[in-house]
């Protein structure tokens, strides 16, 4: 027990104090606190599904750096598919496999060819942003709107948190659920276990008779479903259109949220949170006008944030070991 | 059972190359169930290759695999492992960050509703090892563990999935005696039971002691085959190097100069922070060798750590020539003169990555001739190891191959001779010829005696009692992170060593 206090001593400082402060700001201004809070669960969205992806990858020993274009693009044919058909699921399920496929792209090059992974990501990063560009048409919408809010009956009613967690659109619940599913998934399962020693030392799998080639494909392709959520979540649920890179670096952000979150999907959730409010805080400020003159100084909160939490806290985490390298028997 | 039932393993006419090394040359091997079958070969012979191979890890150019006198196609492990053969490797196959658990049922975990059950996976593995009596603590992680305890969970691991052919590629290297004739025993138990058992190693006093056939390979062929009853030690030696060796050194008596390493009331921590080296005293003179005899996990490891600097000291003193080297960086205590060679020489003496000229070159990579105001000078490090691969026989003799690829005895070989190739005062040797064939080994010893001619201290860790009594001047017994006695080794008495050993007192 104390040994288990000592390990997550920061984390519990840093939620105590972060839930102190919203307690004291939440007495004075309600509306300002839960709208700040709000937007920073939505900024996080992205981030969760993208570092999901990438802990998928990663765990497996595979570094993905293409979750920006995985995201692009699926937020790009989720948005066409959604707005020819009308269909919002279709558009969803159509941005899934268009990340699941990106991904089978990728475990092509680095695990069947033995290409270089991050070579093999810009692929995809350039690969997304032409074909989104290209075949880009100004105007279109969605006829069936953005995905609906969906309020959990009395916990919607709870003061502040209630309208944070629980009046939401259905794929900012999906990722909140899809947090513990990797977890579990990673840390309790079989398929786990295989993925962990696939990606600290894959000789040692092979040689118990786990197909090496055989966990990384799955894991880039569910990793690359989940990154398809994410430019779904862009297009069809934050937004409700498509924009020329509307990712926004927002894949590459979600690796740090990884690192940060040291490849462990809990660990993720509290980066991306973090993140999150501070774009929220960042936006909050630009609204009241705050340094009017020079916003980009404002603007730029949110990454300094992501600088020093990874400065500061990434020397003490450990990746995968056999990240980057391909794997082959002889 | 009729007389011509077929060997339970076969292997006909098996060729494997790897670019221009010929490691495997037209190999016939026969294994029968209920046998101990010692495979012996010099460093590079093609046993490793042949016995990966035979578990699906390599795939043979030509020939095939029988098992039960069917031909097998072995796609990769999954269908050794499926036709129930176990391999303990001889480079170690774990995960270091997991359990010792999860590394022994790895690939065949036992699940409760989908999740892996640990406890039950830690109550298996404890099961095991009271059922072999080679205990372990299967919560611990495997990075945490002493080299000689990987081997076990390797052991335990290939144990576990009841297999009827095991193999194990030098599974004694990091053994100590003790713990390799505890080995031994469960290997006859397990071909008592019927198990075919593959059996690497490089002491002949082992294959001796529990072979029932014996095949020797030499450059990728085998060269000979027989069994223990119409052998003996110096044939099976002649049969595997193809000329006569050695077996026992001959040698001159030290003529000890000034002291040259001092260490006084040394108290060192291990990896758990609990006090592991509670108060060394000991000295080693210029031109004599000082063995230090001792079981594993005695503070060995520690007292070398310190002494090359990869172990912060709590107290005490190291001095080298009368300046204190304690709390030095290892690249200063190296570049003063302490040459090391490591136990693990994976970890601490080789990068795998990188080719045999560059790691001949790993602690002098920035000095002159190596580079030049910063800049590297490839010719000198080419003609270093030309000259370093001749003199210690490595093969493949090409210095631009990548160490991973080069057999486990060739690896201890560069290490050896980067650490003897330049100017030391003191050579820290822990396990120098750990892997080593006989040839080599007598070479590496006829080496350290040389050294210690010109003026060299040496102080020889080993865990091998032979090795420390057939080269040390004076021995030093080590228990429980104390010296109990050190003596001249001059007709010491070997049980009298043994005692102390185990106990840390002679009676
Ligand atoms: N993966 C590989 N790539 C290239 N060459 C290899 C590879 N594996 C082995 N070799 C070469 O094949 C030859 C036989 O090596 P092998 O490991 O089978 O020897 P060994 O008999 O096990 O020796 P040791 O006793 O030193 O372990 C060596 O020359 C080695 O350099
Ligand atoms: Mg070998």
């Amino acid at each position: 027990m104390s040994d288990l206090f000592i390990r997550t001593r920061w984390w519990v400082l840093t939620i105590l104090v972060f839930v102190l402060i919203t307690m004291f700001t939440a007495e004075f201004q309600q509306a300002q606190t839960t709208a700040v809070l709000a937007s920073a669960l939505r900024q996080s969205t992205p981030l969760i599904f993208g570092a999901l992806c990438g802990v998928m990858c990663e765990r497996s020993g595979v570094v993905n750096i293409g979750i920006e274009g995985q995201m692009l693009l699926s937020a790009f044919v989720g948005f066409m598919v959604a707005s020819s058909t009308g269909s919002l699921v279709a558009g969803v399920l159509a941005g899934m496999a268009t990340g699941a496929l990106m991904g089978a792209g990728l475990a092509g090059l680095s695990v069947t060819l033995l290409g270089d992974q991050i070579i093999a990501g810009t692929v995809l990063n350039i690969a997304a942003f032409g074909i989104s560009s290209y075949f880009f048409q100004q105007g279109r919408t969605l006829p069936s709107g953005k995905t609906p809010q969906v309020s959990l009956g009395p916990l919607a009613d709870l003061p502040v948190v209630g309208r944070v967690f629980f009046i939401n659109r259905p794929l900012t619940y999906i990722s909140l659920i899809l947090i513990w599913v990797v977890w579990f998934i990673l840390f309790r399962t079989r398929w786990g276990l295989w993925t962990r020693s696939v990606g600290e030392v894959p000789s040692a799998a092979e040689t118990v008779g786990i197909s090496v080639a055989r966990v990384r494909y799955t894991n880039l392709i569910a990793g690359g479903c989940l990154a398809g959520l994410g430019g779904a979540y862009l297009s069809l649920e934050a937004v409700g259109s498509f924009e020329r890179m509307m990712t926004n670096g927002r894949g590459f952000v979600a690796l740090a949220v990884m690192i940060f979150g040291r490849w462990n999907p809990i660990g993720i959730w509290g980066a991306a949170l973090l993140f999150g409010y501070a774009s929220a805080v960042q936006t909050q400020l630009q609204f009241r006008g705050w340094l009017a003159d020079d916003p980009q100084f404002i603007g730029m909160i949110p990454y300094v944030v992501c600088i020093v939490v990874l400065a500061g806290f990434v020397g003490r985490a450990r990746p995968p070991a056999a990240i980057g390298q391909p794997y082959s028997r002889e | 059972m009729s007389v011509a039932a077929p060997p339970a393993l076969e292997v006909l006419g098996v060729t494997k190359r790897f670019g221009d090394v010929l490691a495997n040359e037209d190999v016939d091997f026969r294994v029968e169930r209920g046998r101990v079958h010692a495979l012996l070969g010099e460093n590079g012979a093609g046993k490793s290759t042949l016995v990966n191979i035979i578990f699906g890890l390599y795939r043979a150019d030509s020939g095939e695999v029988r098992r039960n006198g069917e031909v097998v196609h072995l796609n990769g492990p999954r269908d050794a492992i499926d036709s129930r053969i176990g391999m303990v490797h001889q480079h170690f196959q774990l995960v270091p960050v997991l359990t010792v658990a999860e590394n022994v049922v790895l690939g065949n975990e036992p699940t409760r509703r989908g999740v892996v059950d640990l406890d039950e996976a830690a109550s298996v593995v404890r099961a095991l090892a009271e059922r072999f009596g080679l205990e372990i603590d299967p919560w611990a992680r495997v990075e945490d563990l002493p080299i000689g305890l990987q081997q076990r969970v390797e052991i335990l691991r290939a144990l576990f999935r009841e297999v009827d052919i095991l193999i194990l590629d030098e599974p004694t290297a990091v053994l100590t005696p003790q713990e390799t004739t505890h080995l031994l025993g469960v290997l006859r138990g397990l071909a008592d039971t019927g198990v075919a058992v593959v059996f690497i190693t490089h002491k002949l006093r082992e294959v001796m002691a529990v072979a029932d056939d014996i095949t020797v390979m030499r450059r990728g062929k085998v060269v000979g085959s027989a069994v223990p009853a119409e052998t003996d030690e110096a044939s099976l030696a002649s049969m595997m190097v193809g000329r006569s060796v050695e077996l026992s050194l001959e040698r001159t008596p030290a003529s000890p100069g000034d002291k040259v390493l001092t260490i006084v009331d040394l108290v060192v921590n291990d990896d758990r922070r609990s006090q592991s080296l509670n108060g060394i005293n000991l000295d080693v003179r210029a031109g004599e060798v000082v063995g230090v005899a001792g079981v594993e996990g005695n503070g060995q490891r520690e007292l070398v750590e310190a002494i090359t600097g990869l172990r912060g000291v709590v107290s005490g003193s190291i001095t080298l020539e009368g300046v204190e080297i304690a709390g030095m960086s290892p690249r200063q205590i190296s570049t003063m003169g302490v040459s090391h060679i490591p136990e693990d020489r994976e970890k601490f003496g080789l990068i795998g990555a990188h080719t045999v000229a560059d790691n001949m070159v790993l602690n002098r990579y920035h000095q002159p001739p190596y580079s030049r105001h910063g800049i590297r000078s490839p010719g000198a490090v080419e003609d270093n190891a030309e000259r370093l691969v001749a003199e210690f026989d490595v093969r493949p003799s090409n210095i631009g191959a990548m160490v991973a690829t080069l057999s486990g005895g060739n690896k201890q070989k560069v290490v050896a001779a980067r650490e003897f190739s330049h100017e030391a005062k003191v050579m820290v040797a822990a396990q120098p010829t750990r892997g080593i064939d006989i040839g080599n080994i007598e070479f590496i010893h006829r080496r350290l005696i040389e050294y210690r001619d010109a003026g060299m201290a040496i102080l020889l860790v080993s865990a091998e009692l032979d090795e420390v009594l057939g080269l040390a001047d004076r021995v030093a017994v080590i228990y429980g992170g104390q010296i109990v006695a050190i003596e001249s080794a001059d007709g010491i008495d070997r049980d009298r060593v043994g005692r102390l050993m185990l106990s840390g007192t002679d009676n």
